[in-house]
């Protein structure tokens, strides 16, 4: 080493280093520039774009989702209300391991299979970014705590608190309040522009009943807040906001204690209650039986749950209210009788002869009446209402002829929708020489008017047209649109009315009286209804045949024999002389008319005792 | 003392010096321009910290337990004779080198990477010792040799730099490896490596590149390398942190959001926060002016850096406070320039201010070092 030092010039190291020095400390101050050029660059030229950029990346908009409105019956009742749930949420794009997630959170808040299964489904559908994802519905305060514990396990979980539909009556309005549900893949499909706002932050919609049809009136008005969030999407603060609207409630005509009432009346069979307010229109009660919890579907129903409601024979998902078309049988009897008489086909003292059947002339055929031996030879309208007979009806159908049975019928919500506000009504049919041509091809012939006459053939009406018929004949001939809301918000629903045609009182009365024979008096078709009576109902019997069940279909034996039975119908407003209540009941393959009538009774018996009991409580 | 008066002859105002009485500060080897500037940088990276951790007290006592350890270090590395560290720089480098190779073995790590030794229950990078050991070994080396140095003590020189330089790409660290070569060769530059040298090796490098690209590298090679100096074309990987981190300094404007405002660091956009990319935060939060600042803190260092450098007695003193005052400026225009989107992400902390213990231990090792040198007294072992 001493060798090196002895030669060493460290005059001249000295000089080569300060050299260096200077070139070092040149590069330093250029490099400094370079760096300072660049931050110059970034934060005073750029600023404007990076401060947008900035700001966009931290402030975002969120829907505030409103809250949809109650539904209330008559009396205040809750039919459809919105209770708090925690919900099992997944915000796919913040997941790493989506099969480790799940398998955690099956573990920890107990996601069943069933669950997994519709979560799957809903990931192949279409959604907003950064939409989370429903996992499980209504957890338990335990599986949030355990979920909460291990939030640093499960990026992209999160327990979100929100409203969830609840329908705390069950299946006893299922068919008329209806249910939501979630907003489905075809249904996301027709939304536009403005719609696509209107739900932003909901994600169910009405699907049937009067969720559906009052589905704009209910679901209120968006709300935004503008918030502050981190890279990770959590909300830290909100800057701005505008609060949601809430949906307009409704308060309904329904009675839940008249409904309870008309749902136990039919008991297990299968059937169908409309009763109607006489004065406003207003519906009173709408069962269908069996029912099923609407509940099920507002958080998507099982598979499981599905198929065993929609391959019931006994069809608990179909409303027989409004869908359900039967032949109307005898119960159109009063309604043609007034007809005969408004258009003096018959008049009260005009006699038939029934030896049991009719026949018309020049033709073989006989036209049986329900009673084998017949009602006797001088039957009048009253007997034929009062006792129901075939034979009388004949003879007036023929006479009277299928133009005036059908444009007479019309007026009274046969053959057409009564426009009722629930949606998927049917129109059932009242025949006509147009609607044979129309719907068969083939002209009107005789013995298609006899049918007409006694409601069979090919007439057919739903449960709520009887109802709304049979309204109409209580009210003396102002037929009035049936509804199901009164009040919408703080509005009144409004009463659509259109008149009959002018018939003489004199002929009202007289068709008042048969229908109270039927059930007062002695020979009447439902006398076994008016024991212990506290008031007068007028009414009227009816049959409707089964028909269609093809050969060889591989039905249990004895449901078959069951399910061929006819079905049983009872029309009947109460009480006589100042109607109230219209009531239209069937009671399927019921065979007597007289389990019809029973259920009636016990409708209008519930109905006229809480109204009096109203009127009294009145000081 | 004999030879004092030839010092002087041909060190003329050195009898000035030596004349001077032997301040405290100097008996106790404290640079006080230095050492005030490093306080400023403390307090001010500090109190950055603060708000690059979100706020988190945590994070801040843990710095400035670092930083008592580091000025602790410090105080005593400027106690070393710089014979001493001559004497011992040989041993550094060679365990350096040993406890490289052990890393290789068995070394933890995360992240695929295995830069941490495990002894005892006490962990480190021996990566940290190279920084300053290759600078030591180096100026030791060339200390004893005749300068500017001959073609055969360069290429000794290079050799004594790949060792470690390799060792940690192993394992793989590119940043930090170049930074310690760097280090060294910055020690060959100050040395007074031929400047023919220097443009023949930049121009072998540049013809290399060109058949190494189109012949050698693979598609996937050469996309990587792509992405390193291109990070916005990854938007979701690594482009992602240098695009929030643009947006964190560019929308700080001249004034900045204010301390613990920085909407882009306080909600979590900005990755690494409060260690590599804490520059963003302070650019966010302060402005352009606040850069400055710290800029400016930085320059006094380096300006003392380099007064130190050049007024140090001997060649060893000059190679080495050179070699470490322009590594410590490396250090910090490597970070900025990463986190500015002027270079590829490499994943160098900036000096004092970055959350860490072992960078900020070591560079305070360097600046003892610095120390060291400033106050040394004249050594009087020549002829």
């Amino acid at each position: 080493m001493a060798d090196h030092q002895h030669l060493k010039d460290h005059y001249q190291e000295a000089r080569i280093f300060s050299h260096r020095l200077v070139v070092a400390a040149l590069a330093i101050v250029g490099l400094m520039g370079v760096l300072i050029a660049r931050l110059y660059n970034l934060q005073v030229i750029d600023y404007q774009d990076y401060a947008t950029q900035s700001d966009r990346n931290r402030v975002q908009v969120q829907p505030l989702p409103p809250t949809r409105g109650l539904i209330f019956d008559r009396h205040g009742s809750l039919l459809a209300d919105n209770r708090p749930s925690y919900t099992l949420t997944v915000i796919m794009e913040q997941v790493n391991d989506l099969d480790a997630t799940l398998a955690l959170l099956q573990r920890l808040a107990g996601v069943r299979d069933e669950e997994l299964e519709r979560f799957h489904k809903r990931l192949t559908q279409r959604r907003r970014p950064f939409e989370p994802v429903p996992l499980s519905y209504r957890l338990s305060e335990e599986e949030i705590a355990r979920v909460a514990v291990n939030e640093y396990r499960l990026p992209g979980v999160e327990v979100s608190a929100q409203l969830v539909r609840d329908y705390p009556l069950n299946e006893l309005f299922a068919h008329t309040v209806g249910y939501v549900g979630r907003i489905n893949e075809r249904e996301l499909s027709t939304f536009d522009e403005e719609t696509d706002r209107r739900y932003s932050g909901t994600d169910s919609i009405g699907k049937i009943g009067l969720e559906r049809q009052y589905e704009s009136q209910m679901l209120g008005e968006v709300g935004y807040q503008y918030v502050e969030t981190n890279a990770r999407g959590r909300v830290l603060r909100v800057l701005e906001s505008v609060a949601p609207k809430p949906g307009q409630n409704l308060q309904l005509f329904l009675d839940a204690e008249v409904q309870r009432e008309a749902v136990a009346a039919l008991g297990e069979r299968r059937g169908a209650v409309v009763a109607i307010e006489v004065d406003t229109g207003g519906v009173l009660a709408m069962a269908s039986t069996p029912s099923y919890d609407p509940n099920l579907f507002v958080t998507g129903i099982s598979y499981k749950d599905y198929k065993r409601l929609n391959e019931s024979l006994d069809l608990p998902l179909f409303n027989r209210t409004i869908q359900g078309q039967y032949p109307p049988g005898s119960t159109v009897k009063p309604m043609l009788g007034l007809g005969g008489l408004h258009h003096r086909v018959v008049d009260m003292r005009y006699k038939v002869r029934d030896p049991g059947y009719y026949q018309l002339e020049g033709e073989e055929r006989q036209y049986r009446d329900w009673k084998r031996r017949g009602h006797g030879h001088r039957v009048d309208l009253m007997q034929a209402i009062t006792e129901s007979c075939d034979t009388y009806y004949y003879d007036m159908a023929y006479r009277m002829g299928i133009d005036l049975m059908h444009e007479f019928g019309v007026q009274f919500a046969l053959g057409d929708r009564t426009g009722i506000d629930i949606p998927s009504e049917r129109k059932g049919i009242w025949p006509s020489r147009e609607w044979k041509r129309g719907a068969r091809g083939l002209a009107w012939y005789p013995g298609d008017s006899l049918n007409v006459g006694i409601g069979q053939g090919a007439a057919l009406a739903t449960p709520l047209q009887l109802a709304a018929m049979t309204a109409t004949l209580a009210s003396r001939g102002r037929q009035l649109q049936p509804r199901l809301v009164r009040r919408m918000g703080e509005l009144e629903t409004p009463m659509n009315v259109s008149e009959v045609e002018p018939v003489s009182q004199q002929h009202w009365d007289n068709i008042h009286a048969a229908m109270e024979n039927v059930v007062h008096g002695t020979r009447g078709t439902a006398k076994s209804i008016s024991r212990n009576l506290k008031y007068r109902i007028a009414g009227k019997t009816g049959t409707a045949q089964v028909v269609g069940i093809a050969q060889g279909e591989e039905y249990d034996s004895e449901a078959l024999i069951e399910r061929q039975r006819d079905h049983a119908l009872f029309v009947a407003f109460a009480p006589l002389e100042q109607p109230k209540i219209a009531v239209a009941v069937i009671v399927e393959n019921g065979e007597k008319s007289s389990k019809a009538a029973k259920v009636a009774r016990r409708v209008m018996d519930k109905y006229l005792a809480i109204e009096s009991e109203l009127v009294s409580a009145v000081p | 003392m004999s030879g004092t008066a030839d010092f002087q002859r041909r060190m003329p105002e050195a009898s000035h010096d030596l004349r001077r009485p032997v301040s405290l500060l100097q008996r106790w080897h404290v640079d006080l321009p230095l050492l005030i500037g490093l306080l400023a940088i403390t307090v001010y990276g500090l109190i950055v910290l603060y708000s690059a951790s979100g706020q988190d007290w945590h994070y801040l006592k843990r710095q400035g337990v670092f930083f008592l350890l580091a000025y602790g270090v410090m105080f005593t590395v400027a106690q070393v004779r710089l014979q001493t560290m001559e004497y011992w720089s040989p041993w550094i480098f060679a365990g350096g080198v040993v406890l490289l190779v052990l890393v290789l073995y068995m070394g933890v790590g995360a992240k695929g990477a295995q830069r941490w030794l495990s002894i005892g229950g006490f962990r480190f990078q021996p990566s940290e010792i190279l920084k300053l050991a290759v600078p030591l070994m180096v100026a030791t080396y060339l200390s004893r040799r005749l300068l500017p140095p001959k073609l055969h003590h360069v290429i000794a020189v290079l050799a004594l730099i790949a060792i470690p330089t390799l060792l940690i790409m192993r394992q793989p660290d590119l940043g930090t490896s170049l930074l310690i070569a760097a280090s060294g060769l910055l020690v060959l530059f100050f040395a007074g490596l031929r400047w023919r040298y220097i443009l023949s090796a930049i121009g072998i490098l540049l013809a290399a590149s060109w058949p190494i690209w189109n012949f050698v590298l693979r598609g996937y090679q050469k996309q990587r390398i792509l992405t390193l100096f291109n990070p916005e074309e990854d938007k979701l990987g690594a482009g992602w942190n240098i695009i929030q981190s643009k947006t964190a300094i560019g929308s700080g404007g001249l004034y900045g959001k204010g301390w613990t405002n920085g909407t882009q660091s306080q909600l979590n956009f900005l990755p690494e926060s409060h260690t590599d990319f804490i520059i963003a935060v302070l650019a966010e939060e302060f402005g352009l002016t606040g850069v400055l600042l710290l800029l400016a803190l930085y320059a006094w260092v380096i300006v003392r850096g380099l007064w130190i450098a050049a007024n140090a007695q001997d060649t060893f003193g000059r190679l080495l406070a050179g070699s470490i005052t322009f590594t410590f400026f490396v250090y910090i225009f490597v970070n900025i320039g990463m986190v500015s989107g002027l270079l590829p992400v490499v994943g160098v902390p900036l000096p004092l201010v970055s959350h860490g213990g072992t960078s900020i231990v070591t560079l305070m090792m360097g600046f003892g070092i610095l120390m060291a040198i400033s106050t040394e007294r004249r050594r009087v072992s020549i002829g």
